[in-house]
């Protein structure tokens, strides 16, 4: 761990050591004062069924079921604490890895697996749960949040004071995005129009085999005050702290504060895709460091101390992720090859000539070989 | 009906208007669009009428401008940007090309982007670098954009009002060097009543010998030589495209069965151009109609020259005319 630069663990909000004991911080203890035992019991149950999901699809993808898998591993907390904080209205923009997000936002985890799978660029009705399609080109999100959130602001749905009315717009998106000239025009648009924007940084160290130190000289939430942005650090591997923080930044937004950026410094315990080989790039010694700094731990040996986490609990989580297990399998292997004629559906809202044109001659096409082979 | 003259501007900017009383998720966005009124003036007085919340000065970032006009489209606006110029657009070419084309075809068309780009474009106007070029095709070569261009005010006019109304993505490219010319627009006719003119194309000059295929700034060009040409007894049929996407050939196909010879004009370069789609679709579909080769002019394969070269590298009356002699030569 260093001193200074991006990598630095100085400034961070905790209100959870890594050893699992509560620490008390000014500002946001008071943010998690109402988080009975029932509600601490559900952040780690969202978190134990996150990571056997993301287990789950990696698996699949090591069997052939899926194309590619995307893990969170070790993110859990940062993007469990902060979605939690999340009220109904909000809307959500991730990035490709916020599985514990999608989770919280009530989307069932396998509606992920059709852009894996390869049957589906997006999958879900993003409006059902207000958690918008997966976006792959880093960062281009964070415009289209902006984007929202500036509407969010023309509906009058900022400021009013109603709890149920006011809407807060999230986007997440890593270490590595933040070097993209779309996140910075987010920081700008969402700054000079005070937008109701959160942007959630999941500083997880690592944009495939690029450490953070070649994306930033500073930390990534030192960039924020000269947006105009109010910014804070929190530790990522904290559900607590960022709950807290995301709750804080949640509510200057939806009062008409305006924007926030958040960086919740974490590790990507795993690979960055399956595709990846970190043994190339990092210290195993690196990631012994922060596997004990796991998120899911430092909480269990919390709620363990404070008796909240019992036996019958934990069983009862633990038969719930092996029914996940089991869905998430069989949900993916049903999932077969799509009609091809759909390759041609939803091009345009209107019917366009081209793609009318070229459906009709490949249609006819294949409809020479009637009677042959069969694909 | 209530006629009026006006310019190819003015058209715009009275469409503009009426989209903007017509339906209250209209908003417009760009860069000096509001007290200045754009740099070309298209969309003068409207901030005052609508306010800065509907006519929105946005910071000098167009990645930013076209991405969170996706953003709000998300939300149920319905975003008209205005890219300065057309040598400026790169910066939103990514998310163009990659997130607003595509957000109905991933969402399985669960999510419409009806945002409009517009987008001043083409020669002849004595500018610097950047501000002369013909990028169109970049645009049709992606699935999910209508690319569409307007070649007098009536169209202008009516053009406009329909690309705002559509719930695809339109990008709307404006033939700056023919912002100043007059047309009688139709300004009571409500465009949404009317045909698309987003779908196809127009004859605009019946003629008998040679099908001149023009859009945007060529089209007056292409009416040009249509008359020299008929001085000199020569009947020239033109059709203004009016859409590169969809690129409408059934007409083209349908004149060149007459006419047997058919040359194409733009500005933009014609290697992979306009001209370069049109005559290979003509020639699959009327091979045996033809008596000569398709023919192309346009802009060379360099960059837009500077302004004191423009009227060598721009196709106008001379190099069309030149071609129009070489087909009837077959």
């Amino acid at each position: 761990m260093t001193t200074s630069g991006p990598l630095t663990d100085d400034g961070l909000v905790q209100l959870l050591t890594p050893t699992g004991e509560r620490v008390d911080h000014p500002d946001y203890t008071p943010r998690v004062a109402h988080l009975d035992d029932e509600a601490l019991r559900g952040l780690w149950r969202d978190m134990v069924l996150v990571r056997r999901f993301d287990t789950e699809a990696t698996a699949l993808q090591r069997q052939g079921e899926l194309g590619l898998w995307a893990q969170c591993l070790g993110q859990e907390a940062a993007q469990v604490g902060s979605g939690r904080a999340l009220a109904p209205q909000d809307y959500v923009f991730p990035s490709y890895r916020e599985h514990g997000v999608a989770h919280t936002r009530g989307l069932d985890l396998t509606e992920l697996l059709r852009l894996f799978r390869g049957v589906d660029h997006g999958g879900w009705d993003p409006t059902d749960v207000n958690f918008h399609l997966y976006t792959l080109v880093i960062g281009s999100h964070t415009l289209h949040a902006t984007g929202y959130a500036m509407g969010v602001q023309r509906d009058g749905a900022v400021g009013t004071g109603d709890p149920g009315r006011d809407t807060a717009v999230v986007t997440y998106f890593g270490d590595g995005a933040t070097a993209q000239g779309d996140v910075n025009e987010a920081l700008v648009f969402a700054a000079v129009n005070n937008a109701p924007l959160v942007l959630f940084c999941q500083n997880n160290q690592w944009a495939i085999s690029e450490p953070t130190t070649r994306q930033a000289r500073v930390p990534l939430a030192a960039r924020g005050p000269g947006f105009g942005v109010p910014s804070v650090r929190v530790d990522g591997n904290d559900v607590l702290a960022c709950y807290a923080v995301t709750a804080e930044a949640l509510e200057r937004a939806r009062s008409g504060g305006g924007p926030t950026l958040v960086e919740a410094f974490t590790y990507r315990m795993g690979a960055h895709t399956t595709s990846d080989d970190p043994s190339r790039y990092r210290s195993a010694a690196e990631e012994d460091y922060w596997r004990q700094r796991d998120p899911i731990d430092r909480l269990t040996t919390y709620l363990t101390a404070t008796g909240a986490l019992t036996d019958a609990f934990r069983a009862e989580v633990e038969a719930e992720a092996d029914a996940l297990g089991e869905r998430t399998r069989t949900f993916v292997r049903a999932l077969g090859r799509p009609e091809t004629s759909t390759m041609f559906e939803h091009v345009y809202a209107t019917p366009h000539a081209v793609v009318d044109a070229e459906r009709a001659w490949f249609e006819q096409y294949e409809a020479s070989f009637a009677g042959g082979e069969q694909r | 009906m209530t006629t009026q003259r006006m310019t190819f501007a003015k058209a715009i900017n009275t469409g503009l208007r009426k989209a903007l009383e017509h339906d209250p998720k209209v908003m417009l966005m760009g860069e000096d669009i509001g007290a200045l009124g754009g740099v070309f003036r298209v969309t003068d007085g409207l901030a005052k009428d609508f306010g800065g919340d509907r006519v929105v000065d946005t910071p000098l970032a167009e990645s930013g401008i076209v991405g969170t006009a996706i953003g709000l489209a998300l939300r149920g606006y319905r975003p008209v940007c205005e890219i300065q110029f057309d040598g400026f657009i790169f910066p939103a070419f990514d998310q163009i090309t990659t997130q607003l084309s595509k957000m109905h075809y991933r969402s399985r068309g669960r999510l419409n982007l009806p945002v409009v780009i517009r987008v001043p474009y083409g020669g002849g106007i004595g500018a610097v670098e950047h501000h002369s070029e013909s990028p169109e095709v970049l645009f049709a070569h992606t699935a999910g954009l209508r690319v569409v261009s307007p070649s007098d005010p009536q169209d202008a006019f009516t053009m406009i009002q329909q690309a705002i109304a559509s719930p695809d993505p339109v990008m709307f490219f404006e033939p700056k060097g023919r912002y100043w010319e007059k047309g009688d627009v139709d300004t009571d006719a409500d465009p949404l009543a009317a045909a698309s003119t987003l779908d196809g194309a127009r004859v605009l000059r019946s003629g008998t010998d040679v099908t001149l295929v023009a859009h945007g700034p060529t089209v007056a060009t292409a009416l040009k030589v249509a008359d020299a040409a008929a001085s000199e007894g020569r009947s020239v049929e033109v059709v203004d495209l009016r859409t590169i996407s969809p690129l409408d050939t059934t007409a083209v196909a349908e004149s060149v069965r007459r006419t047997g010879r058919c040359v194409v004009v733009h500005e933009a370069p014609v290697l992979y151009g306009t001209g370069a789609e049109v005559a290979a679709r003509i020639t699959e579909e009327c091979f045996y109609h033809l008596e000569a080769p398709v023919l192309r002019v346009g802009g060379f394969h360099t960059p837009y020259p500077v302004a004191k070269l423009e009227h060598e590298y721009l196709p106008g009356l001379d190099r069309v005319l030149d071609a129009v002699d070489r087909v009837l030569a077959h």
